[in-house]
């Protein structure tokens, strides 16, 4: 009985080994074996990849899964089908749950739950300080021990600098990243959107640019006092990414990430009061949108990870000012960067692609990311020549909070493969 | 021409054709609040509901005169009275009053942009009364009815609208149509509630009274809520006067003409002082004689067709 | 398209009208004439005049619209524009002649006398019309008839006068006439 998955005739392309050609790839016992044009060996399934293209499974290291506490927006489960229809095989999840994720027991069930119920591989971030208070530590070194990917208060920022520095200092000793959310909330105060022209025409109260520029500006100061690893999440404006070049120049220990949804839409979208347009950071103006794609493209901004956001209907339906930041993006990530990064010639696909593979694999460690021989199996296949229209009923995430509802998308995922098992494949 | 909407949510969307055809509607219903019986059978039938869920005496009243005026039932609904305190949103309790089978919603709400919520998620007309900072359309459009009524156009008139611009739903509307219509805009206040980018809606800023009313024919001052010191604002509502309350010595920077308006209620005192509101030159009653007519106009043309 | 009356027609039925209406006597302080708008303003104004050359003093005339009155705006797809109405004096205890150009199923005239109504409490209300083609939804007839004209329901009459159509006939089409 022949064993094993061989993937035929696709375009393979893998930026960690600037490979783009096309071959077969052979996987077996959950790893990819041979890479190598016209493979002839016996298999038990066969996937016919030709016009398609194949990649490493994409990793995204900021979701919600809003589990354990908000399970009517999201569970491990339901957030992981939507990761795998996405394309994406690896996410690492916040810590903002309820209860917060400050202790290993937390982090245990995270895991449990992923391998009980989840179809893709999730891996945990744990809070910086305790329930995320921004006053104490987080036990840290137990928290990296039962598994905790990166560090995080997403959702807030560590306002007490003294301890930021002491969180960027502790790490060291445990070479995991901490990934800070910048927001000076008294300058973000009451603010719903991006403030400016279209915040006044709203009467919306704004979000300055200065509420994240002034956070990361401290947070760069503090990395490089500490010499510690610095992940910034959610870059949205034009001056933070000034800032951040120029601390990657001075040899700062800083890598950032920026969300599709920030390459896509600018303030200028927000004209009916839409909440799945309410989002934070705030979408931003164009010339922003033009300096994060130009951070892209000289490397200032190392990941694109989709910021995943789950809320129900009910709580969308609020008013603007109700209404909970936030919105989904698994499903959509891979074709809004087709879209904004490589049909408007940004990056080249095989750069777009480190965007969400090998570059945040390195930022957190871990040996995923690349198509290697030898190296676990977790292969995304799309077809780049089919768009298709982003429909409500479709998602598999339990919400549908998606400000591309209606939008035709280039590029649709076939196949998502983990460890050679197929976890998920696209309807004809 | 023809008046085809479901909603008036905001000057912003109308065009200038639209703002003088109801301009022009409501100049017949202005004929009808000088009948021995100012009452016409138009709305007979039709229910319209006030859901106001700020306070609001004035402009609450307005419509409420305006809708009896046309004949329609009227369900008053207000925050006080309403089941916002347990939790039910806005949508949950527009709908429930939807299917007791009315056909208008006439919303004041503290959140920009909840009559577009109810819009997109309800068969029936909504009209705007005020959303948060946003919009005020039909406080615009009565003053444009009294400028023209006034002055005999709109157009190449300079008018400064003046006080806190940051917070104010009249200052956006009337911006939106005194720019629709012709007129050169100011805005006039400290700097802290001048909001970013305004001058891109069309206008001039000033942060100086006197420059803002120099040559000016129209004025209308704002009411200044009494909490923005509380926030940061302004140092004090006495400095504020200071530097921002109209008196005659401002006014007489003006044309000789000028008119002044406020959109009601006046902190005398504060914003001008009784001598003003009271004086040949404010035509601030007519601002309140008008609404009616201008909101009649209003539902007519919303209400009054299949 | 048959034309059932040309200018010296409509000079002439406006005349023998005006006369008509001073037959029945009242002093011309008592008279009130009220065009219905819009074709029936024009009317009014000319009517006024004659009487006022006859009897060297004009009667109040005023200008009246239906719209706000209509039984028919909840079945319409667009609401019709509000003309002015225009009646700058007391109709209490007055003889009001109503005009207008054609009458029709009489739904125009029922909501005219709804407004005059609403204006006051006028000793009598008569109606003069230039055209009547019959087939009435209610029960209302003319005091004063320029001309009976049966017509049949697929037809329109359709009356021109020089203030807003630059000329005077009374003009009777054929549906698919009106449609082109």
């Amino acid at each position: 009985m022949p064993e094993g998955l061989l993937i035929k005739g696709g375009r393979v392309l893998d930026p960690a080994s600037n490979l783009d050609e096309i071959c077969d790839v052979f996987i077996k016992e959950g790893k990819v074996r041979k890479i190598a044009r016209n493979i002839n060996l016996s298999y038990s399934e066969l996937i016919d990849a030709s016009d398609k293209i194949v990649i490493p499974g994409l990793i995204d290291m900021h979701v919600h899964l809003r589990e354990p506490g908000r399970e009517d927006e999201e569970t491990i489960e339901s957030g992981s089908r939507a990761a795998a229809r996405g394309g994406f095989t690896t996410v690492c999840c916040m810590p903002n749950t309820d209860p917060p994720i400050d202790d290993p027991s937390l982090v245990k069930f995270i895991y449990e739950q992923a391998k009980s119920k989840g179809v893709v591989e999730v891996l945990p971030v744990a809070t910086i300080t305790k329930n995320r208070e921004g006053e104490e530590l987080s036990p840290m070194g137990r928290l990296k021990e039962a598994g905790a990917i990166a560090f995080s208060d997403d959702g807030s920022w560590v306002t007490n600098s003294a301890l930021m520095r002491r969180a960027l200092e502790y790490v060291k000793m445990l070479s995991l990243p901490i990934i800070s959310h910048c927001e000076d909330k008294s300058l973000s105060a009451e603010g719903v959107m991006n403030e400016g022209y279209f915040s006044t025409v709203n009467g919306l109260a704004g979000i300055p640019r200065e509420a994240e520029e002034v956070a990361i500006f401290r947070d760069l100061a503090l990395a490089k006092m500490t010499d510690s690893s610095l992940h910034l999440a959610h870059v949205s404006t034009a001056n933070s990414v000034r800032l951040i070049r120029k601390a990657k120049n001075t040899g700062i220990k800083v890598t950032a990430e920026v969300t599709p949804h920030h390459l896509a839409i600018s303030d200028e979208g927000i004209t009916d009061f839409n909440t799945n347009t309410k989002v934070n950071p705030p979408f931003r103006g164009k010339e922003d949108i033009e300096l994060l794609k130009e951070s892209l493209r000289d490397n200032t901004i190392d990941v694109i990870a989709t910021d995943h956001a789950p809320h129900t209907v009910e709580e969308k339906e609020r008013d603007y000012e109700e209404a909970p930041f936030g919105v989904i993006g698994l499903e959509t990530a891979l074709s809004l960067v087709l879209r904004e990064v490589v049909e408007k010639k940004v990056l080249s696909l095989m750069q777009a692609i480190a965007r969400l593979t090998v570059n945040p694999a390195r930022i957190l460690g871990i040996d995923r990311g690349e198509i290697r021989e030898e190296v676990k199996a977790n292969i995304t296949i799309f077809d780049p020549g089919k768009s298709w229209l982003v429909r409500e009923e479709e998602f598999l995430s339990q919400s549908s909070n998606s400000p591309f509802l209606g939008w035709k998308l280039p590029g649709k995922v076939e196949w998502t493969i983990i460890g050679g098992k197929v976890v998920y494949r696209s309807e004809k | 021409m023809n008046f085809n909407r479901k909603d008036l949510l905001g000057i912003e969307s109308l065009t200038k054709e639209e703002i003088l055809f109801i301009l022009e509607t409501a100049k017949s219903f202005r004929e009808v609040l000088d009948r021995p019986i100012k009452k016409v059978p138009t709305l007979r039938g039709k229910t319209v509901v006030n859901l106001f869920f700020e306070s609001s005496t004035r402009t609450r009243m307005s419509f409420e005169l305006a809708e009896k005026r046309l004949s329609a039932d009227i369900l008053n609904f207000s925050a006080s009275t309403s089941s916002s305190t347990k939790g039910e949103t806005l949508l949950d309790t527009a709908r429930n009053i939807l299917a007791m089978k009315v056909d208008c919603f006439v919303l004041r709400h503290s959140t920009p942009g909840t009559p577009h919520l109810l819009a997109k998620k309800l068969p029936v007309s909504i009209i705007n009364a005020g959303d948060g900072a946003h919009e005020h359309p039909t406080q615009a459009l009565l003053d444009l009815y009294t400028i023209r009524e006034k002055k005999g156009k709109i157009e190449g008139l300079k008018i400064a609208i003046v006080g806190d611009i940051a917070h104010s739903r009249v200052a956006r509307s009337n911006i939106w149509g005194m720019c629709k219509l012709g007129a050169k805009v100011r805005v006039c206040g400290p700097p802290t509630l001048i909001p970013p980018l305004v001058e891109k809606m069309g206008v001039e800023v000033f942060y100086s009274l006197e420059d803002a009313l120099t040559g000016v024919d129209i004025v209308m001052m704002l009411r200044i809520q009494k909490e923005r010191q509380n926030k940061g604002f302004l140092p004090s509502n006495s400095e504020y006067i200071d530097f921002f309350s109209l008196n005659e010595e401002k006014l007489n920077l003006a044309q000789p003409d000028v008119l002044v308006m406020h959109p009601g209620p006046v902190n005398r005192g504060i914003e001008l002082p009784a001598r003003i509101a009271d004086g040949e030159k404010s035509i601030i009653l007519d601002q309140v004689t008008n609404g009616v007519a201008v909101r009649m106009a209003v539902l007519y043309l919303l209400l009054a067709k299949r | 398209m048959v034309r059932l009356m040309n200018e010296e027609d409509i000079r002439r039925a406006l005349l023998r009208l005006s006369h008509q209406v001073l037959e029945k006597g009242v002093e011309v302080a008592d008279l009130i004439i009220v065009g219905i708008q819009r074709r029936g303003v024009p009317l009014a104004k000319r009517m006024s005049k004659i009487i006022e050359e006859f009897k060297g003093k004009k009667p109040g005339t005023g200008i009246l619209d239906i719209t706000l009155y209509r039984d028919d705006l909840t079945q319409i797809a667009y609401q019709p524009i509000v003309r002015s109405t225009d009646i700058p004096f007391s109709i209490d205890n007055k003889r009001v002649v109503l005009i207008d150009d054609v009458l029709y199923t009489g739904r125009t005239v029922r909501a005219a006398i709804d407004v005059l109504i609403d204006f006051g409490r006028p000793q009598k209300i008569e109606l003069a019309v230039l055209v009547d083609r019959g087939h009435r939804e209610l029960p209302i007839r003319a005091d004063y008839v320029g001309k009976n004209v049966p017509t049949s329901s697929e037809e329109r009459v359709e009356v021109k006068v020089r203030e807003i159509d630059g000329r005077d006939e009374v003009l009777l089409l054929k549906k698919s006439e009106v449609d082109i």
